[in-house]
């Protein structure tokens, strides 16, 4: 089974509010020195790609990039991670382009690259959260898509996937080819690469594609655009924690209860 | 006048409770779009569903104010699968030709709202918190938490139709047309209710496609206890409780307190708690009177999902862990030494 993975490097999400900034000529968060990482739910979708060839034991793991040199590094851990191939699509346009314009581009290349039983993407990006590049590709490649799969086995030539919905999930048999967005559930968590992986991961190439090489002109994907920011701001937080004293367990229960009263919570 | 369309997929042969709190967006969206004239008049709710489920549905959607309803019903619509459920979203809005189209963030949301923008040419903004309109009267503006809420970003799309998927628990429900009278219903509301009708759409699924994805079963989460969604208090354990053990003290505390017990995306993935209970931004959404933190850090991808909650406690050994400010109550201790306190100090307050 030939997998492509689709992952988007990200500011890190776990950068803590007081060093995270705007620039709001640009209306998009002040990379400077904050670490850039693979969105987290496409570590997820890498990881469920990795072990679904494990488990069928033949094919290869493509993960595929969108956007600027740094996101290079998103390839090199995913070659460290046990990846096959790594594809770099790289283009000045990006810095302009929305969800439906990366969904272009990703479906291009998907289709230039050929051969793949499955496209994976992680249910949403950890930056802007929209949601939407994986279901968007899906309808350019005229594919099926099942969003917030779990867990994906194979299964005489098809797929048993478990679907996370709401206040339960569902089973679905699938077959390929086929667009799946991959939500975190235990059985997904992203493999720790080696030390000796991410080494061998500097070796192995990457394989760069620009808009041209595509066929894409990104004037018009610039144009046909899909959604614009209109601005961006950092809400004013509001804290006035009430720290409760005590000089021990017992103590602090103690106030706590009594503060949980006053406030009639309980 | 620009019309708006609000989609609900039925679930679990209900009317999932954020099908009404999107119609109450597009009622408000309606009257700062469309100022002079009734709210209603340009809102119209779609429901799709299996026979016989919908009627119901689509008279409670009339109740709170939705000014028409439309029905698409269907035998192959009896359960949730995607490709069905778009071509029937598809017949409703080829009937309607709205210029907005709304979804709640739910599952069935976020997961037709991109397919049909790509299907109708549109432009979507997903998860937004409030609608607002820009001063041409038309563009719709979108308002939406981002970098996982650390900011707000205000968002438009120049495509139509115009779609946004309302984040839950973000709008409130439009309250019933006539309140029942002390008694019980009034009479002329009964019968106008017990006369009203849907209009239905025909639909018919497109015929001779194999089936590329089939479900296979649908299987209702079990939870031990209260259910999180509708849980007055909520106690949710992070990666701090460092293991599997730490999650045993929380469900104790959330038992004694008659309390549904959450969790932190960190202690989903690290296998303490199922992924049904990941409270957040990507987990559920909820709005309990309490919420008390149980060694959670408090990124702001999980306080998304409690910023409806009206008080939150915080217990956490780094008083420098973030969620001290946005929590009301904070205790900085070892949760190992306060959570066995707390349990017998409540048992003689609570008394159970």
């Amino acid at each position: 089974m030939n997998i492509a993975v689709c992952i988007k490097q990200i500011l890190d999400p776990e950068l803590p509010p007081r060093d995270f900034q705007i620039d709001r000529r640009t209306k998009k968060a002040v990379a400077a020195n904050a670490p850039l990482v693979i969105s987290p739910f496409d570590e997820n979708a890498l990881e469920v790609a990795l072990k679904l060839r494990e488990k069928s034991g033949e094919g290869k793991v493509t993960a595929i990039a969108a956007g600027p040199s740094t996101a290079q590094d998103a390839l090199r851990k995913a070659l460290a991670m046990k990846a096959d191939e790594a594809v770099h699509v790289s283009d000045p346009a990006f810095e302009q382009l929305d969800s439906d314009g990366i969904a272009s581009t990703l479906a291009a290349a998907i289709t230039q690259l050929g051969g793949f039983d499955l496209v994976l993407f992680g249910r949403q990006a950890g930056d802007w959260d929209f949601g939407q590049v994986g279901s968007l590709v899906a309808e350019k490649l005229e594919l099926p898509c099942v969003t917030f799969v779990s867990r994906a086995e194979p299964s005489d030539g098809n797929l048993s996937l478990r679907r996370e919905a709401d206040n339960g999930f569902e089973l679905i048999e699938a077959t390929p080819p086929l667009v799946l967005t991959v939500t975190n559930d235990e059985t997904n968590a992203p493999r720790l690469p080696s030390v000796r992986d991410t080494m061998m991961a500097f070796r192995k190439p990457i394989r760069t594609l620009s808009l041209a090489d595509l066929g894409v002109d990104a004037s018009a994907l610039v144009a046909a655009a899909y959604v614009e920011v209109r601005d961006i701001f950092i809400p004013v937080q509001e804290g006035h924690c009430e720290m409760v004293s005590g000089e021990n367990g017992e103590e602090l229960a103690a106030n706590l209860v009594r503060r949980l009263v006053d406030l009639k919570v309980l | 006048m620009p019309a708006i369309l609000t989609i609900a997929a039925m679930t679990n042969g209900r009317l999932p409770a954020p099908a009404l709190e999107t119609l109450g967006a597009a009622l408000s969206l309606s009257a700062k779009l469309n100022p002079s004239r009734p709210a209603a008049e340009s809102v119209v709710s779609a429901i799709i569903g299996g026979p016989g489920a919908v009627a119901a549905a689509a008279q409670e959607l009339a109740r709170r104010g939705a000014g028409r309803v439309i029905a698409v019903e269907h035998e192959s619509l009896a359960d949730y699968q995607a490709e069905l459920y778009l071509q029937a979203a598809e017949a409703a809005q080829a009937v309607v030709r709205a210029d907005v189209i709304l979804f709640a963030a739910d599952s069935a949301g976020r997961d037709l709202a991109p397919r049909l923008a790509a299907r109708l040419g549109g432009g979507l903004v997903t998860d937004c918190v409030a609608l607002d309109v820009d001063a041409d009267a038309v563009t719709v503006l979108m308002i939406k938490p981002v970098y996982g809420g650390k900011a707000m970003a205000v968002l438009s799309t120049p495509r139509r139709p115009q779609l946004a998927t309302i984040r839950p628990r973000t709008m409130e429900a439009p309250p019933p047309l006539s309140e029942a009278s002390p008694d019980g219903a009034g009479s002329s509301e009964s019968e106008a209710a017990a006369a009203f009708a849907p209009e239905f759409v025909p639909f018919a699924p497109e015929a001779g496609r194999p089936q590329a994805t089939r479900l296979i079963e649908r299987i209702q989460e079990k939870v031990e206890g209260v259910r999180l969604d509708d849980a007055r208090i909520v106690v949710s354990g992070g990666r701090g409780l460092g293991g599997p053990e730490g999650f045993q003290q929380v469900s104790s505390l959330a038992s004694t307190l008659g309390a549904a017990v959450g969790a932190s995306r960190a202690a989903v993935d690290a296998g303490w708690a199922p992924a049904n209970l990941q409270v957040g931004l990507t987990g559920k959404m909820i709005g309990p009177d309490l919420y008390i933190a149980v060694g959670i850090s408090g990124a702001m991808q999980h306080m998304a999902g409690v910023s409806s909650a009206k008080h939150i406690v915080a217990i956490n050994t780094d008083p420098d862990a973030p969620i001290f400010a946005l929590a009301e109550l904070g205790v900085a201790a070892d949760y190992r030494t306060v959570l066995p306190a707390l349990c017998a100090k409540l048992k003689e307050v609570v008394g159970t």
